[in-house]
């Protein structure tokens, strides 16, 4: 996907201002936020499966080079054909290969965000190809001509309206307003497409090492038919989805679907260990799995390596005060929220994501209801501390920095100014005690704020006096 | 028992009645309190912006003044937090210092943290005739599980009554250097904040920190609410819920 990371500032100004997406994201946050929040009720030891479930995925990465081999082994046994991409480019171009070797015209897609880190279905149709998102969400966004807003409710900006209207234009059938009438009518439109569509693609939730197997969780039973019902089926994924055996995927599993949609358990969950054997009734003649990099085992490798835990389930961002208020486009890339500021950076170069490591509050709502107990705040601030040593903020934020550290470590200097800008600031507030406008960085403060007055004078002169009075 | 109290520097520069109130519920408590005259700030804004250096060179200099108490209170979840929650980390470069900073962290409390579970008050001083409803700021919140410690407090508080709003732990939009880095954003929270604050329809917002009550507060001017105050705990606590005319009081005499 196109990194517009950089129009951050001016990509969220547009979504505040969109009254559409205003009421669509203050109903998501709604839904989601109280539907997790009644489901982990369900668990009596949440907590303690938080911890176990961080356990587990730091294990995997910590041993990634050992476990990848494993499953690769477990998965070519089981008929499997197993390709390594370092880049992007090359899952593109494996997927365009295989897709010629076997003739393909049309293909069926379930979700899949590296598919959308590696821009692949436009890859795809510039080779001639003819792909189908078959996800609701990503069926809409597909007809909209988008990108997802949210990594697991792509279409989450978008409201019934807006889906009813490109409903009735792109299907050229009259205009429904019941939804369950639109996804009957998504149905019967996508139906004939999975039955006659030569591949499928699909992403993975997780690697299974003991098995070999592929897995994805969804609720749909698209993912089901793009896993089974094409000849040939291709699953991309990244090198970090590693868990050692099933039972620890029964434990993720009890997180994932509580945190992402607030369920007990997804209506699908489907393993695939290799193609149809002999005597399979469906599944396809052949299977192969791209395992991919693309930046994962550089951030391995680096003080933000807690980052690969995730396990895509959205609730930082569901969380998240200011994702909750601009939605996931303004982030300008395929991870939105908390864990998109630091992906994004990371995966994309520190230097085409300046703003989104610093567009947080570092309030930490993300962090307490992360499933893996990912510090994202932590990891956050790591990301500002490596945008300073390369030089990367503008110049009066560090020198407006490096006076603060150099006047607050001279008491008597810091006493000094302080002092003045007391008085100063309880003259300019008046008798309304407000200051209507600020200069230079305060200027976006009062753009929309007034600043409380401060009283006149400091703590410290005043605490001087009352000292030497109690003393007298 | 000697109590560090640190002031911190947003109270120091614009409302030294937080202070001053900390001290007097500290002293009644029965506390020695010692107030180091050198303190400036604990090196958050750098921490915080990622200019680690700055940070470290401030954390350092809070160690030092505060070496010789047993305690070391401040009226901030957010600066408490810092040294609790932060200080190893930030510090963890310095070997030398690691036992110092240990002890640190282990002795540093928000202030109605302190009075709960340390001093353990049966009575405050103050008395407030009215409703309040409290904010929970993430950083007492969430680092130092700040939540019921202010709120038995003000249950104690003579003729004041708290209304709950829907959701008091979500954030103001503040975040230090946020707000003026995406102001459009931080304004916009804080208007959530505003429309669950005045639905809950009491006399006066009350908050432990003071970064957040200079954002809902601003935020609350600008949209025309002249009504609702905007009170520190501390304040409220103490008593002292005319910070101006607190002032004023002191310089006169």
């Amino acid at each position: 996907m196109q990194v517009s990371s950089n129009q951050f500032k001016q990509a969220a100004s547009v979504k505040l201002a969109d009254p559409n997406v205003q009421k669509a994201l203050r109903n998501a946050k709604g839904k989601l936020v109280v539907a997790r929040s009644r489901s982990i009720l369900e668990l009596d030891n949440f907590e303690e499966i938080r911890d176990a479930a961080a356990r587990i995925r730091d294990f995997g990465l910590l041993h990634m080079d050992v476990l990848l081999e494993e499953w690769e082994k477990k998965a070519v046994a089981a008929g499997t054909i197993v390709h390594w991409a370092e880049t992007p480019q090359q899952v593109n171009d494996m997927v365009i290969e295989i897709a010629r070797k076997h003739e393909v015209r049309k293909i069926i897609k379930s979700k899949s965000m590296l598919g959308e880190e590696t821009n692949l279905n436009h890859a795809l149709e510039t080779a001639g190809l003819d792909v189908r998102e078959t996800d609701l969400g990503e069926y809409i966004i597909q007809q909209f001509g988008e990108t997802p807003s949210h990594i697991i409710a792509p279409a989450v900006h978008k409201s019934k309206d807006d889906i009813a209207d490109l409903f009735a234009l792109k299907h050229g059938r009259p205009r429904l307003d019941d939804i369950a009438a639109l996804t009957h009518e998504a149905r019967e439109i996508l139906r004939p497409h999975f039955l006659d569509a030569d591949m499928g693609i699909s992403g993975a939730n997780f690697l299974v090492a003991e098995t070999g197997s592929t897995m994805i969780v969804t609720n749909e039973g698209n993912g089901r038919m793009t896993t089974t019902m094409p000849r040939v089926h291709v699953a991309i994924t990244g090198v970090e989805k590693i868990v050692p055996t099933l039972e620890d995927i029964s434990l993720l599993l009890r997180l994932l679907t509580r945190s992402a949609t607030g369920q007990s358990i997804s209506n699908y969950l489907s393993f695939t260990t290799g193609p149809k054997r002999p005597g399979d009734k469906d599944g396809p003649g052949e299977f192969h799995v791209i395992i991919v990099d693309a930046g994962r085992t550089t951030v391995l490798a680096s003080e933000i390596r807690e980052a690969l835990r995730c396990i895509r389930c959205g609730a930082c961002m569901n969380h998240c005060p200011v994702y909750q208020n601009i939605g996931g486009h303004a982030y300008g890339w395929v991870y939105p929220g908390p864990i998109g500021s630091i992906l994004t950076p990371a995966y994309v170069g520190i230097e085409k994501a300046i703003d989104l490591p610093n567009a947080s509050t570092l309030c930490n709502q993300c962090g307490v209801v992360c499933p893996v107990k990912i510090p994202l705040p932590d990891l956050m601030r790591k990301l500002r501390e490596q945008q300073v040593q390369k030089n990367l903020r503008p110049w009066p934020e560090r020198l407006g920095l490096r006076l603060w550290a150099w006047t607050a470590t001279r008491p008597a200097v810091y006493g000094f100014l302080t002092g003045i800008a007391a008085r100063l600031g309880k003259w300019l507030g008046g008798r309304e005690r407000l200051l209507h406008r600020l200069p230079a960085a305060g200027s976006e403060w009062t753009a929309s704020r007034d600043f409380p007055a401060p009283s006149g004078k400091t703590f410290r002169e005043l605490y001087a006096k009352h000292r030497n009075k109690g003393t007298r | 028992m000697k109590v560090g109290l640190f002031v911190t520097c947003l109270v120091d520069l614009m409302r030294p009645s937080i202070g001053f109130a900390s001290l007097k519920l500290l002293e009644s408590a029965g506390y020695e309190v010692i107030v180091p005259v050198e303190q400036t700030c604990c090196g958050q804004p750098g921490y915080n912006s990622g200019d680690r250096k700055a940070a470290q060179a401030l954390a350092k200099k809070v160690l030092a003044e505060f070496a010789r108490c047993d305690y070391i209170v401040v009226p901030s979840g957010s600066c408490g937090g810092m040294i609790r929650a932060h200080y190893p980390e930030l510090l963890a470069e310095f070997p030398e210092l690691k036992a110092q900073v240990e002890a640190i962290a282990r002795r540093t409390y928000e202030l109605t943290d302190f009075l709960v579970n340390v001093a353990r008050v049966d009575s405050v001083p103050g008395q407030f005739s009215g409703s309040v409803t409290y904010h929970d700021s993430c950083s007492g919140l969430r680092e130092l599980n700040i939540k019921a410690q202010p709120r038995a407090l003000l249950a104690k508080v003579a003729g004041l009554s708290v209304k709950e709003m829907q959701q008091p732990e979500q954030c103001c939009g503040f975040g230090g250097t946020f707000a003026v880095k995406y102001g459009e954003i931080s304004s916009r929270i804080a208007d959530l904040k505003c429309e669950d604050v005045q639905s809950a329809q009491a006399d006066a917002l009350v908050l432990g920190d003071l970064g957040c009550m200079l954002n809902i507060e601003g935020r609350l001017r600008r949209r025309g609410d002249k009504n609702i105050r905007v009170l520190h705990v501390a304040e409220v606590l103490a008593g002292m819920t005319d910070p101006v005319q607190d002032a004023d009081r002191r310089t006169a005499g």
